[in-house]
C-alpha cells in the first residue's frame, strides 16, 4: 500500500489520528520509513527534517530487501503532537517512500541500539569495568593491558545508564548505532 | 515492437507519447543533442526563451492556462540553477511542470566540471520529485514517470537531469505505459462516511461559507462545474482564495470575491463569523488566515485536500477529507441530493441580509481623480473594455497583483496566472508568452508594476520572436509599490530603497524590441490607449503613469485576525506596531 493512501480509521498513522487539540507537550517518537533504495532517498528524508526544522535525535538507515531495492530507515524524532503528525505526513509525500509507521503511537515496539565503548585504565578501575560489563552483559571485543573496547547491545536507556558508569572509570571513545526498532507482533 | 534509439530521441520521442506540443527552453554544450532532434522533427514546436528563468514560468504558464503539464528544456549548471525559482514557485502553487535539464557526461559527474553543478541536489528540495538518468535505458521510462508524478495527486514540478553521454548512447525506448505504473498512486476518493457527516453539517448550518482554493483549478473543469452545481443549488456563499479565482464565477450571485489579506471586506468577514467553513483545495495559507488563535473563532472547519500533509498543517480540521476535488464534490452532490436537497432556508436568509450589510460597506472605494489615473480605475477600465473578451491574465507581483485580484472578475477557471505562494516577481512577462503560445487567438494581458516587469524584460525578445501579441499593461508609479506601503504602515515612511530613479522609457524600449509602446498619464485618454492596446495586432508594453504614494486596500494588517481589517480611510502610518510587526 502506498504511504498516501490513507483511509480513516484504517491505520493509526494517518493525519486523522491528531489529538483533540494542538498541545505544547514535547513527545519523542520512532517513526519507521521504507523507501525505494535509491540514490539520494536519505537526502530527501533528513533534507526535509532540516528544511521544515524538525528535530532527529537518532537515524540509521541500512537496505532491507535486496532484490526490492527497499531501505528502512528509522529516526528517533521529538515534538509536539501536531508536529508528528506533520512530519509523519510530510514523509508520506515523499515520492520514494513506501510505508510510514509511527512505532510509538502503533502499540509495542522492540528498539535497540548497538554501541561501542574505549574504556582505559589500570587496577582497581580496569577491574571495577571488566565487573559492570559483566553486568551489562556487554563483550570485550579489544583489549590491550591498559584498555577494553566493550560492545553492548540494548535500548537507548541502557546503553545511557552503561555510559554514565563508564565515564568515571576512563571512558575516552563511544560509537553508537542509532535505534534500530520493529513493531512487536507477528505483522 | 521493439525500437533501438538515442537517448536524445527518446526525449523527444517520450515528449511526443505524452502529447507534448510545445517546448519552452535554452540550448547549452549539455544539451546539443536534445536540441538536434528537435531540429530534425515538426511534432513538437521549441519556444526560445532568453533566459532559463523565463522557460520555467512560460511553462507555468502554459500548464496553468492549459490544465496539461508544461515542459522546459534547459542546459546543466547555469541553465538548471536558473531554472530553481520557477521550480519553486511552481511547488509552491501546485503547478505541474516538467523540466529536463542537461548534465556533464556520466564520467565527469563530481569533477567539477565546465557548467557542471549537482542539479538534482539544488533542485531536491524544490521540486516534488527529481531524477538523475546515468543509463540510457531507463532514460524513457523516467520521462513517463516524470509526467505521471507532476501530474497526479497534488501537482508540482519534477526535474529529469540527464548526462550528455547518456544522451548519444542508444537504448530500447520504452513506450509509455497505458496505465500509470510505480507505487506513486495518491487516494482519489474522499472518505464516504466523512463526506455524509459534512452534507449532514452543510444542511444544519446557519452561517455556512464555501472557502475555495488553487486545488478546484487543478483537480479539472469538472471540479469548477460541480461546485458551481453545489454552491448555486445550497445557495451558500462562497470565497476563494488568489489560487482558486474563476472556478466559481465573480458574476455568480453567491459570489463575495477574495478573501485574505487583501480580500475583500464581505469576505473576510464571512470566514470570521461563519458557523461551517468547507475549505475545498485550500491550505490555510497565512496570508488568508491572519492571526491563527483569533482565527474563524465559532466555526465548524471541514478540509477537502488531495495531500493529507495540508490537513491539519496549519488549522485543525473537524472534518478531515482526504481526496480529489471533483470526486469529493461529486460524492458531497449526491448524497446531499439523496438526503433531500436539505439546507437551514431561515438561517441561510439571515446569513445572507447580515452579508448583504457588510457588502455596503463598499470596501473597494478610492478616490477617484480626474487629473492622474488612479491604479484601482485603470484596473476598473481594463475589466470594462475587455469583459467577455476570450482573456487571460497573468501578473507580477505587488499592490497591482491584488488591485488586479479585488478589480477584475474571472468568469472560468485556468484564466487567472499569478505567483501566490513565492511571490515571484519577474513572473509574469514570460507567463503570459507561456499562455499565449497555448492560446494564440486570446487576449493575453500582463498587469504589472514597473519594478516587477524589468526582472524578466528580457522575454519581450521572445515575444517578439514568436509573433506573440502579449500586452503588458504597466502600472507605473515608479515605486516598489507594496514596499513602500509597508514602509508606510510599519517604518515611519522612511522609503528606504522602495523608489526607481532611472526607469527606462518603456515606449522606446518596446521600440528597441520591435514592440509597440504606449504611453498614457491622464485619466481621459485610457480608455482609447486600452483599446489601441487590445487592437493592435502584436505583443505591447503599455505604460500606465499612475499615482504614485497609492495604498491598496482592503487589509489585514499582519498579526490581526479577519475582524481587524484595514478600510480605505484608514490612517496608514505606523498602523503595523507590536507583535505584528515581525510577519511578513
Amino acid at each position: 500500500m502506498s504511504a498516501l493512501q490513507i483511509k480513516k480509521g484504517s491505520s493509526k498513522h494517518s493525519a486523522y489520528n491528531l489529538r483533540p487539540t494542538f498541545s505544547d507537550v514535547q513527545e519523542s517518537h520512532t517513526i519507521t520509513v521504507l523507501v525505494e533504495n535509491e540514490p539520494g532517498v536519505l537526502a530527501r528524508v533528513i533534507g526535509l527534517f532540516s528544511g521544515r526544522g524538525y528535530n532527529i535525535d537518532s537515524l540509521t538507515v541500512a537496505e532491507v530487501d535486496h532484490e526490492g531495492h527497499l531501505s528502512r530507515i528509522t529516526i528517533v524524532t521529538t515534538g509536539t503532537p501536531q508536529v508528528i503528525e506533520q512530519i509523519k505526513a510530510q514523509l508520506g509525500r515523499i515520492v520514494s517512500v513506501r510505508d510510514v509507521h509511527d512505532l510509538t503511537a502503533e502499540g509495542s515496539s522492540v528498539e535497540r541500539e548497538l554501541a561501542l565503548m574505549k574504556v582505559a585504565g589500570t587496577g582497581d578501575k580496569r577491574v571495577e569495568a571488566l565487573r559492570l560489563a559483566d553486568i551489562f552483559r556487554a563483550n570485550v571485543v579489544d583489549s590491550t593491558l591498559e584498555s577494553f573496547i566493550f560492545q553492548l547491545t540494548g535500548a537507548p536507556e541502557k546503553i545511557d545508564a552503561f555510559a554514565d558508569l563508564m565515564r568515571p572509570l576512563g571512558l575516552v571513545q563511544v560509537a553508537r548505532t542509532g535505534v534500530a526498532a520493529l513493531a512487536r507482533g507477528q505483522d | 515492437m521493439t525500437r533501438q534509439m538515442t537517448g536524445a530521441k527518446m526525449v523527444v520521442q517520450a515528449l511526443k507519447d505524452q502529447g507534448v506540443d510545445t517546448v519552452f527552453g535554452y540550448p547549452g554544450g549539455a544539451v546539443l543533442p536534445i536540441y538536434d532532434e528537435i531540429f530534425q522533427q515538426n511534432d513538437i514546436r521549441h519556444i526560445l526563451v532568453r533566459h532559463e528563468q523565463g522557460a520555467v514560468h512560460a511553462a507555468e504558464g502554459y500548464a496553468r492556462s492549459t490544465g496539461k503539464v508544461g515542459v522546459a528544456l534547459v542546459t546543466s549548471g547555469p541553465g538548471a540553477t536558473n531554472a530553481v525559482t520557477g521550480l519553486t514557485d511552481a511547488l509552491m502553487d501546485s503547478i505541474p511542470i516538467i523540466v529536463l535539464s542537461g548534465q556533464v557526461p556520466t564520467f565527469m559527474i563530481g569533477s567539477d566540471a565546465f557548467q557542471e553543478a549537482d542539479t538534482v541536489g539544488i533542485t531536491r528540495p524544490c521540486t516534488k520529485h527529481n531524477w538523475l538518468v546515468k543509463d540510457t535505458a531507463n532514460l524513457s521510462s523516467v520521462i513517463h514517470q516524470a509526467f505521471h508524478v507532476a501530474s497526479s495527486g497534488r501537482p508540482g514540478p519534477v526535474l529529469v537531469d540527464i548526462p550528455k553521454d547518456v544522451q548519444f548512447a542508444s537504448a530500447e525506448y520504452t513506450p509509455k505505459p497505458k496505465a500509470p505504473v510505480g507505487h506513486y498512486q495518491p487516494q482519489v476518493k474522499g472518505d464516504m462516511e466523512t463526506i455524509t457527516q459534512l452534507v449532514e453539517a452543510l444542511e444544519n448550518a446557519e452561517r455556512p461559507v464555501f472557502y475555495t482554493g488553487g486545488g478546484v483549478i487543478n483537480s479539472g473543469p469538472a471540479a469548477s462545474q460541480l461546485l458551481r452545481e453545489l454552491v448555486d443549488a445550497t445557495g451558500i456563499p462562497i470565497t476563494s482564495t488568489l489560487m482558486g479565482l474563476g472556478a466559481y464565477p465573480a458574476s455568480g450571485k453567491h459570489w463575495l470575491g477574495m478573501l485574505g489579506m487583501h480580500g475583500l471586506y464581505e469576505a473576510n468577514l464571512a470566514m470570521h463569523g461563519c458557523d461551517l467553513m468547507i475549505n475545498i483545495g485550500a491550505r490555510f495559507d497565512d496570508r488568508i488566515t491572519g492571526r491563527i488563535d483569533a482565527f474563524s473563532p465559532k466555526s465548524k472547519k471541514a478540509h477537502i485536500d488531495i495531500d493529507p500533509s495540508s490537513i491539519n498543517k496549519v488549522i485543525k480540521a473537524d472534518l478531515p477529507i482526504v481526496g480529489d476535488v471533483a470526486h469529493v464534490l461529486e460524492d458531497m452532490l449526491k448524497v446531499w441530493k439523496a438526503r433531500g436537497r436539505k439546507v437551514n432556508r431561515e438561517g441561510l436568509a439571515k446569513w445572507w441580509r447580515q452579508i448583504e450589510e457588510w457588502k455596503q460597506v463598499n470596501c473597494l472605494k478610492y478616490k477617484p481623480s480626474e487629473t492622474t489615473i488612479k491604479p484601482q480605475y485603470a484596473l476598473e477600465r481594463l475589466e470594462a473594455l475587455t469583459k467577455g473578451m476570450d482573456r487571460y491574465i497573468c501578473t507580477e507581483v505587488g499592490q497591482h497583483q491584488m488591485w488586479a485580484a479585488q478589480f477584475l472578475g474571472f468568469e472560468d477557471p485556468n484564466r487567472w496566472m499569478t505567483s501566490g505562494g513565492l511571490g515571484t516577481m519577474g513572473y509574469g512577462t514570460p507567463a503570459s508568452i507561456g499562455v499565449q503560445v497555448a492560446h494564440p487567438d486570446a487576449l493575453v494581458v500582463n498587469v504589472a508594476g514597473e519594478a516587477s516587469w524589468l526582472m524578466n524584460m528580457q522575454e519581450m525578445g521572445t515575444a517578439v520572436q514568436f509573433r506573440l501579441p502579449v500586452k503588458q499593461f504597466i502600472l507605473n508609479n515608479e515605486r516598489l509599490g507594496m514596499v513602500r506601503q509597508w514602509q508606510q504602515l510599519l517604518h515611519g515612511e522612511r522609503y528606504s530603497h522602495s523608489w526607481s530613479e532611472a526607469l527606462p522609457d518603456f515606449v522606446k524600449l518596446a521600440e528597441a524590441f520591435g514592440a509597440k509602446g504606449i504611453l498614457c498619464k491622464d485619466p481621459k485618454d485610457l480608455d482609447d490607449a486600452i483599446m489601441e492596446m487590445i487592437n493592435y495586432d502584436g505583443p505591447v508594453i503599455f505604460d500606465c503613469l499612475v499615482e504614485k504614494h497609492e495604498n491598496c486596500f482592503p487589509m489585514i494588517p499582519s498579526g490581526e485576525p479577519h475582524n481587524k481589517m484595514l478600510l480605505g480611510d484608514a490612517k496608514a502610518t505606523n498602523a503595523i506596531a507590536g507583535k505584528g510587526a515581525v510577519l511578513v
